[in-house]
């Protein structure tokens, strides 16, 4: 079976700087595969260019064998490949489960017209939006709070609700960018569970930029490794944890210590 | 979302009855007739303050509308003087021609946002001036004027709009005119705001990367939005010259983009009816305080940033509460 990601000799630069030399790797059809790397190791900027909202400098990356790179960020999202940002993103005055209804838009059948005059289709669409969103909600332990204004979530929960807006979207391939972030050991144990079944449950292939390595190593099937910009190593969580130039890497930064 | 709470039902048709029945009437009583001119203004002033709240909902500050405005004017003017078409296919065609320019010069300055959109919108006003005075087709400085009333239309010989040359009492026919074309525009803003279109609106208000990660063609509906808002201002603008009979480069200024604007913060943003009210408000403001002569302007500005620094929700934040109806 044909990859259903591949990255493909991408370059990233910012004037001077490279922020992401030359990286290719593959990632499989329902396969959760981690990138790592201390910090500025380009690791989001790797998956900005992955979700087109930045271009990349050169290379490109290839979505069941068709390119996604350099497009605009809507459309890769339409073809399934959705990203959260690790910055909190949120809409802020929408309540939890406004924004998991308009991140289902995608799904509408009836048309902007047919919304505007409330056609028969664009009420079903809205009735399927509130269930869904219900059932979404729930799936991921956010029941209690789906009529909390978005700016009122302590962290934990924005960053879950990063997930679930992205998950609203029904997409194929979802980049998570640092899920975990903020969050304590047991919420992070939870949203480990979670993911998992996001990926066996729904069939969603994950991709995920992780600074907490036991995370990392208890949720990958996989791991890319990212030095100043550049791949250094991939493979089984074991075969990183016991890769020389992965644990130099991390020596040599002060404030990441890879989980053994 | 569909349905429609029999309190808000009662209060459209409370509405309804007091401008269509109750003005008239009050009207009649007192021998007030200049309060037609009067309305009949706050009513299309309202329907173009209507659009700039409508780009105020995608996160954009529009001090242009005056532009869109004149722009109507004068494509209505023309059609109807040089090209002898019936006002009544102007209208929507100056609408449709404002909402074309509006996509043109959409497309390059709707990619910037806070101050730098509302800078460049400030100075469209002026350029269309500009334009106006410069171009043949709009006699320059001269503008248009002797601009024909309405004629009748009539569908298959059975009249369906009279003609306003032929009738007695013009105030009261544009009065009701404009009073209708302004339900139609709140009513359409209304159920845009309510229907699919305005959630996405407010999803890219809100965070435009967020909303471009779930699959939403920001750009798209940017321009969308832009047009709308653009085909109320060409609306109003072509209404305005007709009653006023002639259109002029400075029949809208500067100012009274400002004013559209400011109609909507006085109304306030969160309100579809907002900038009806404000524009009421405001109108009304401006000339209560004709008596304090030269103090006319500070008091107004002073009243107006009180307002703003005390009521940031506009006026039916007052009523509302928080929340309010979206
Ligand atoms: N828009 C930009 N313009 C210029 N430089 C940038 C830009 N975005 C990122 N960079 C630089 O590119 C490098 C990689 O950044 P990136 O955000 O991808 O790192 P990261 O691996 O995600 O780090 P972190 O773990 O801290 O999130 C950094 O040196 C960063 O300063
Ligand atoms: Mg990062």
């Amino acid at each position: 079976m044909s990859p259903l990601i591949q990255v493909k000799n991408v370059t990233k630069k910012y004037g001077g700087l490279t922020a992401n030399n030359d990286i290719s790797f593959d990632v499989a059809e329902n396969e959760i595969l981690s990138v790592i790397g201390p910090n500025g190791a380009g690791k989001s900027t790797l998956f900005k260019m992955i979700s087109s909202f930045t271009p990349t400098t050169s290379g490109e990356v290839l979505y069941q064998g068709e390119r996604i790179s350099n497009l605009k960020p809507h459309i890769v999202a339409r073809k399934g490949v959705v990203r959260t940002f690790q910055e909190t993103t949120i809409f802020k005055s929408m309540t939890v489960r406004e924004s998991v209804v308009v991140a289902q838009h995608l799904r509408a059948k009836a048309s902007l017209a047919g919304y505007f005059w409330g056609s028969k289709t664009a009420k079903e669409d809205v009735t399927a939006f509130g269930e869904y969103a219900d059932e979404l909600l729930e799936f991921l332990g956010m029941s209690e709070i789906s009529g909390e204004q978005a700016t009122n979530l302590p962290q934990g929960s924005l960053r879950a609700l990063g997930i679930a807006i992205g998950l609203a979207t029904d997409p194929k391939v979802l980049l998570l960018d640092e899920p975990f972030a903020g969050m304590n050991h047991d919420e992070t144990m939870r949203m480990v569970d979670l993911v998992r079944s996001v990926r066996d449950e729904r069939g969603v292939t994950v991709m995920l930029v992780e600074h907490d390595m036991p995370a990392v190593m208890n949720i990958s099937d996989r791991i890319v490794v990212l030095n100043f910009g550049e791949k250094i190593a991939q493979g089984t969580p074991s075969e990183i944890q016991n890769n020389e130039k992965v644990i130099e890497a991390y020596l040599g930064s002060a404030d990441d210590e890879i989980g053994m | 979302m569909f349905n429609v709470s029999a309190k808000q039902l009662t209060g459209v048709g409370v509405f309804l009855f007091a401008i269509f029945v109750g003005v008239p009437l009050i009207i009649g009583a007192t021998g007030r007739w200049d309060f037609y001119f009067t309305l009949t203004s706050v009513a299309l002033l309202s329907i173009a303050s209507a659009g700039v709240w409508l780009t105020f909902y995608i996160g954009r500050i529009n001090i242009g509308q005056g532009a869109f405005a004149l722009i109507g004017a004068y494509v209505s003017a023309i059609l109807v003087v040089k090209a002898g078409w019936s006002f009544w296919i102007s209208l929507p065609a100056a609408g449709f021609f404002a909402a074309l320019v509006a996509i043109l010069i959409g497309i390059p300055i709707l990619r910037l946002r806070g101050v730098y959109f509302a800078m460049i919108t400030l100075v469209l006003t002026q350029v269309v001036t500009l334009t106006a005075l410069a171009l043949p087709i709009t006699n320059g400085a001269k503008g248009m004027s002797s601009i024909p009333l309405p004629s009748g239309v009539s569908l298959f010989g059975i009249p369906i709009l009279p003609d306003f040359a032929g009738m007695e009492n013009t105030k009261l026919a544009f009065y009701y005119t404009a009073c209708i074309l302004m339900i139609v525009t709140y009513a359409a803003l209304y159920r845009l705001v309510n229907s699919r279109l305005g959630h996405l609106c407010r999803s890219m208000q809100q965070n435009e990367e967020l909303a471009s990660s779930i699959g939403v063609n920001i750009a798209y509906i940017r321009i969308v939005i832009f047009a709308i808002s653009s085909f109320f201002g060409g609306i109003g603008g072509a209404m305005f010259g007709s009653i006023a009979q002639s259109v002029y480069p400075s029949s809208f200024q500067v100012v009274d983009s400002v004013n559209f604007m400011l109609n909507c913060f006085l109304g306030g943003l969160g309100y579809v009816f907002g900038p009806m009210l404000g524009t009421l408000v405001l109108y009304f403001g401006w000339d209560l305080l004709f008596e304090f002569g030269k103090y006319q302007m500070l008091i107004y500005s002073t009243v107006l940033i009180l307002i703003i620094r005390f009521l940031p929700n506009g006026l039916l934040s007052l009523r509302i509460g928080k929340g309010g109806d979206k």
